[in-house]
Formats: C-alpha cells, sequence, structure tokens
C-alpha cells in the first residue's frame, strides 16, 4: 500500500509543477502589459512604469520570475490583485465558501435522485421506467446549463415568482460571516427568515449546478449495476430466495458503487467548470464568477492564481479518489 | 467482387459462401438502436440546414427591421407569418439567425475533432511506441492539461489568444485532445504485443508503417466513439465561450452569443432566450444519442446495456 501511496504521489509532484509552470506561462504571454492595465486611463510616466516594472519583478529574465513566483506559491504567496490589491490567496478564501457551499449542495442533489435513479433504471430494464429515466439521463447530459439557468429564472423567478434571481441572501439581513457558509451563518445569526432567505437564493443554483453530474451519475449507476447484477453470487443470492430488495438493495448495490464513487470524485472538476458559467448567471459571488470578472478586468495575478488554486484542488480530490479506490480494490494497487 | 458486397452487402468468401460486410455487421447493431436512428435522422437534418443555410433563411441573419422589434412568433398574439419566430430586440429574423446559427455550430464540431483527433491520435501513437521516459513526458503533460476545468482552460486560453471564434476553436480543441492521446495510446500499448504486428514488423515493416498502416486502423473503434462525443462537448463548449463573450463575437447569429445577447430581456422576450437554447440542446441530444449507438455498435466491450 505504501508502494503505491508513493507511486501516486510521485505522479502528483511533477504534474503540479507543470500546472504551476502554465499558469506562470499564461499571464507572460497574455496580450497588453500588466503594468499599463494597471494604470488604466490615467497613464503613467516612464519612471513611474519602471518603478512598477521592477516592483513586481516583470524587469528580471523569465527563470527568476518563475522561481520568485514558485517558491511564493509553496509559502501561499498567489500575489495580490491588481484591482482590489488584496493578496490573491486571501480573496481566493474568502470567496471559496461560496462555491463550496454551492457545489456541496449540487453534489448532494446530484447523488440524492441520480442514485436512485441509476438503481431503478438496472432493475427495471428494458421496462418504461428505465427509458423514460435514462432518456432525461441523457437530455440532462446534453444540456447547455447555461440556458437551462435562464429556463428555471424564467419560470420560478419570473413566472411564479418564487425565487430571487441573484445573490446569497436578500437584502434585509446582515450578519457578519462566522463560516462563509450562508446555510449556517444564518442560522447562528438567529434573525428570523434569514436561513429561508438563504435557501431561496441557493436553490436555482444548486439544481442547475447539479443537472449534469446528476445525469452522468444515474448513468454510470445504472451500468455498474447492469454489470453487478449479471454476476454469479447474484444468481446464487436470488436462489437462496433472498427478497428481490435485499439482493438489489444489499448485495448488489455494494459492488457497484465502487466506479459510481469514483465518477462522483472525478465530477469535482465538471462542478467547478460548472460553477463558472452557473455562478457568472446567477451572480453567485464564488470562485467562477471571480475568475470570469477577473480575466475579463485583465487582473493578471488573479487569473493566474485562481487557475493554479482551482488545478490544484482537482488534482488533490483526484489523487485521494485514487487513493480511496486503491484502497477499496487491492487489485488496482498492485498495477 | 466489390460490385457483389456493395449490391447485397455481402462479401464473397473463397468457398463460395457469404459473410457480412464490415459495415453491414455495424449496421445491423446500430440500427438496433432506436434512439442512435433518430439521432442519426435529426443530425442529417441539422447537416442539411447548416450547408443549405443561405437558400434556408427568409432573410439575411444580419437584417435589422427597425419597424418590428421583439416580434413575437408566430402562434402567439402580435406575431405575423412574415416572421416565423419572431425577431431581436434590434428586428432580425430569429428564424434565419437561428438557420445560421447551425453552420456555425457544426463548423465548430467539425474543425475541433478533426484538430484534436488527428494531434490526439499522432502523439497517442508516438507515446504508444515511444521509448519509456517520451511515453511518460507526454502522459504527464497530458495529465497537467486534464488537470484544468476545460471550461476554465479554454476560457484563458481565448483570453490570452483574443475573444474569436476561431480561437475558441483552438482552445476547446487543444483541451479535448488529452483524452484522444489516452485512448489512442491504450490501445496501442494492447494491440502492439499482439501476433499481427510482430508478424508485420518480422516481415520488415518500418516504424511509420507498423503505427499507421498495421496497428491504427485497428484502434479506431473507441477513437470514433470519442469523436461523436466530443463533437457535441465542442458545440456545448463554444455555446458556453460564445454566452460568456469569449467565443463568437455580435452580430455573428452563433447561438451561444445569440443566448447571451437575449440575457436582458429573459423576463420580456421568452422567445428570444428559448429558441437558440433549444437548437444547442436538439443538435447536442442527437449527437449524444448517436454516440451512444456508434460505441454499443463498434465496440460491444462498452457496450452499457
Amino acid at each position: 500500500m505504501l508502494k503505491f501511496f508513493l507511486s501516486r504521489l510521485g505522479t502528483f509532484i511533477p504534474t503540479f509543477l507543470g500546472v504551476t509552470l502554465i499558469s506562470f506561462a499564461f499571464i507572460r504571454v497574455l496580450p497588453g502589459d500588466p503594468i499599463i492595465v494597471m494604470a488604466g486611463e490615467r497613464g503613467l510616466s516612464q519612471e513611474r512604469y519602471e518603478a512598477l516594472r521592477s516592483q513586481y519583478g516583470f524587469d528580471q529574465p523569465l527563470y527568476v520570475q518563475f522561481w520568485e513566483y514558485f517558491t511564493g506559491v509553496l509559502q501561499g504567496d498567489l500575489g495580490t490583485s491588481f484591482v482590489t490589491n488584496r493578496p490573491v490567496w486571501d480573496e481566493f478564501f474568502s470567496l471559496f465558501p461560496a462555491t463550496l457551499e454551492l457545489s456541496i449542495c449540487a453534489i448532494i442533489i446530484a447523488i440524492a435522485l441520480g442514485l436512485p435513479a441509476g438503481v431503478i433504471a438496472a432493475v427495471y430494464r428494458g421496462k418504461f421506467f428505465d427509458r423514460a429515466l435514462m432518456s432525461t439521463a441523457l437530455i440532462g447530459y446534453s444540456m447547455p446549463i447555461f440556458w437551462w439557468a435562464l429556463l428555471l429564472i424564467i419560470v420560478f423567478s419570473g413566472n411564479l415568482g418564487w425565487t430571487p434571481v441573484s445573490g446569497r441572501m436578500g437584502l434585509l439581513y446582515f450578519f457578519d460571516d462566522v463560516t462563509g457558509f450562508m446555510l449556517i451563518d444564518s442560522l447562528l445569526s438567529g434573525q428570523e427568515g434569514a436561513f429561508g432567505s438563504a435557501v431561496h437564493h441557493l436553490i436555482l443554483p444548486s439544481i442547475v449546478l447539479a443537472t449534469i453530474p446528476l445525469a452522468v451519475i444515474a448513468r454510470q449507476t445504472r451500468s455498474a449495476m447492469l454489470e453487478v447484477l449479471s454476476e454469479d453470487y447474484i444468481r446464487t443470492a436470488r436462489a437462496k430466495g433472498l427478497s428481490p430488495g435485499r439482493v438489489n438493495g444489499l448485495h448488489a448495490l455494494r459492488n457497484a458503487m465502487i466506479p459510481v464513487i469514483t465518477v462522483i470524485g472525478l465530477s469535482v472538476g465538471t462542478l467547478l467548470a460548472g460553477a463558472i458559467l452557473t455562478e457568472t448567471i446567477f451572480s453567485w459571488p464564488g470562485i467562477g464568477k471571480w475568475m470570469v470578472d477577473s480575466i475579463f478586468r485583465r487582473d493578471y495575478p488573479v487569473v493566474q492564481g485562481g487557475l493554479l488554486m482551482i488545478a490544484v484542488m482537482v488534482m488533490f480530490v483526484n489523487l485521494i479518489v485514487d487513493l480511496l479506490y486503491g484502497l477499496i480494490n487491492p487489485k488496482i494497487r498492485k498495477r | 467482387m466489390a460490385d457483389a458486397s456493395s449490391q447485397t452487402g455481402r462479401q464473397v468468401l473463397k468457398d463460395g459462401g457469404t459473410r457480412p460486410t464490415r459495415f453491414r455487421t455495424f449496421w445491423n447493431s446500430f440500427k438496433e438502436n432506436r434512439g442512435a436512428v433518430m439521432g442519426l435522422w435529426v443530425f442529417l437534418a441539422f447537416l442539411l440546414v447548416a450547408v443549405f443555410a443561405p437558400f434556408l433563411a427568409p432573410y439575411d441573419p444580419s437584417a435589422q427591421f427597425r419597424d418590428a422589434t421583439l416580434q413575437p412568433p408566430v402562434w402567439q398574439e402580435g406575431g405575423t407569418w412574415g416572421f416565423p419566430l419572431g425577431t431581436d430586440a434590434v428586428g432580425r429574423d430569429m428564424l434565419s439567425r437561428l438557420i445560421h446559427g447551425a453552420r456555425f455550430s457544426f463548423f465548430v464540431g467539425i474543425v475541433v475533432v478533426v484538430v484534436a483527433a488527428t494531434g490526439g491520435i499522432i502523439i497517442g501513437l508516438i507515446a504508444g511506441f515511444a521509448p519509456t521516459w517520451l511515453d511518460t513526458l507526454i502522459m504527464r503533460l497530458m495529465d497537467i492539461i486534464l488537470a484544468f476545468p476545460s471550461l476554465l482552460l479554454a476560457l484563458v486560453l481565448v483570453a490570452v489568444l483574443g475573444p474569436t471564434l476561431l480561437n475558441a476553436m483552438i482552445a476547446i480543441a487543444l483541451v479535448l485532445q488529452p483524452h484522444y492521446v489516452r485512448l489512442t495510446r491504450a490501445s496501442v500499448l494492447s494491440e502492439r504485443s499482439k501476433d499481427y504486428v510482430i508478424a508485420s514488423r518480422v516481415a520488415g515493416a518500418g516504424r511509420a508503417r507498423l503505427m499507421f498502416i498495421t496497428v491504427l486502423p485497428n484502434c479506431l473503434a473507441p477513437i470514433i466513439v470519442q469523436a461523436a462525443l466530443s463533437f457535441s462537448t465542442a458545440i456545448l463548449d463554444a455555446a458556453a465561450l460564445g454566452f460568456l463573450g469569449m467565443g463568437a463575437q455580435p452580430p455573428t447569429p452563433e447561438w451561444g452569443t445569440m443566448l447571451a445577447d437575449a440575457r436582458e430581456f429573459v423576463l420580456r422576450a421568452w422567445w428570444v432566450v428559448t429558441l437558440p437554447g433549444i437548437a444547442i440542446l436538439v443538435t447536442v441530444l442527437a449527437i449524444n444519442l448517436m454516440g451512444d449507438g456508434l460505441r454499443d455498435a463498434l465496440d460491444p466491450k462498452l457496450k452499457r446495456s
């Protein structure tokens, strides 16, 4: 197991180095001089320009710049935003809870609906339920989620007036950040209606973000279940006279879960990509919207730092999924 | 023999018996899947619309009819047959724009798949045949690209290259390419040690011949399936980039860009928002249905049901 762990870690480190290099390189090839962009419309004198260039280290050779950047990254220093002048690291972590809250709600919806849907479809293979569920899943999988979000806004915010169009919390409420999670903070604040407002704001974005993972989980669960259901030990269990509920629920689902868990773990990347669109549409103040805004504002240190942080997070989750998979399934470790 | 096989779909064997041609075998199992056949029809219909767009569209996609802005579709009060699907905020005919939009989506899909697949297959073949150090280097590089969520990487790439449809296509192709590399390399590794490859090598085939003529044709099945699925991913991602303002620029009638323009009318004019989305959804759905059918027909090992 230790050998397996070390070999996975061995691939993690060069990938991390490469990811750092790529996020560093992007900024050096972006069009436009970052210093000029920072100066804005007022412009700046030649001396001031030189001073800023050396302050940000742009006058150094590239390899020196990369070394400084890389050692900074290892110490949690991702530079400071041109726009807000705050450290990128701090900005990331002050916005991250919003994205995390949204993603957790989305993945809960996706699992709560996707798993049963996949199991039902597999058990009633070829029947009406199977077809209906799998057609729905394929539609969900093909959905342009930015359009799906607009449709939900038309119906639920426009026509029915049930949910707000944007943001995380009604303007009537104000309380301090404790955890950064609106659902928890609103409860802690003890203000009447604050929790309800948080839930209202969260519903549509979570549904939108959950759509694709939900479809993927349902499809994956179905195919994993079908594979397991054709195994000999299931036939044995049936022959012993066990109830269908026990066979399907206990014997089959448990073994079908292994690939499903992998898919859930690997959907972190999908969630973050989805968060870019979802957060932009619902003005949700999280990482995705922050990245899009920064790209448009040409806030290079933020784009660079955000790109790196997101990639590292995806890599980290994939590593954990990989290790867990090795833990569950000893066959994998041998490879 | 060529005649006989094209007429009957059967190949004449030496002993006089016949056996279905490869294509016929494939088609027989593909047509079993009704959804896939439906997807194929819809795909062909969209292909025709894309090719003949200038003849099918009643108006020029960027012609503005200023006296008929935000006119609803014909079946709703206030709609006229002049603009069957209504008009947008500056009085452009929705139907014409949607028809021309099909062109962009198919163009994006085809270019992205061709570029990503060609690059991916070549790199994958090289990785499969290369010495270990080069193989490791290539695969690490692919891991690095795959570590970024694809849409985010494409978004930043487009920001670097400048927001145009062409750059969006390049970015999406680059992001999708590692999947082809991985697939190709995996199949090459499993084929490489088989007898027919060794025989070919012993017979004196050069490396290039081994790669492209001996091994590649036997690795194609999963790659074709991947091509179908990444066609739909490309259309979705290009629309998403257009929607974020980082793809085709207005007034291009690209479906995603049209949706971005329509955002402010979400609550006033449902048709400018609904119709481009339906176009994207139906196209992507058709291609995915087709892709599922292709996978089941070409690669029984991957069959889901």
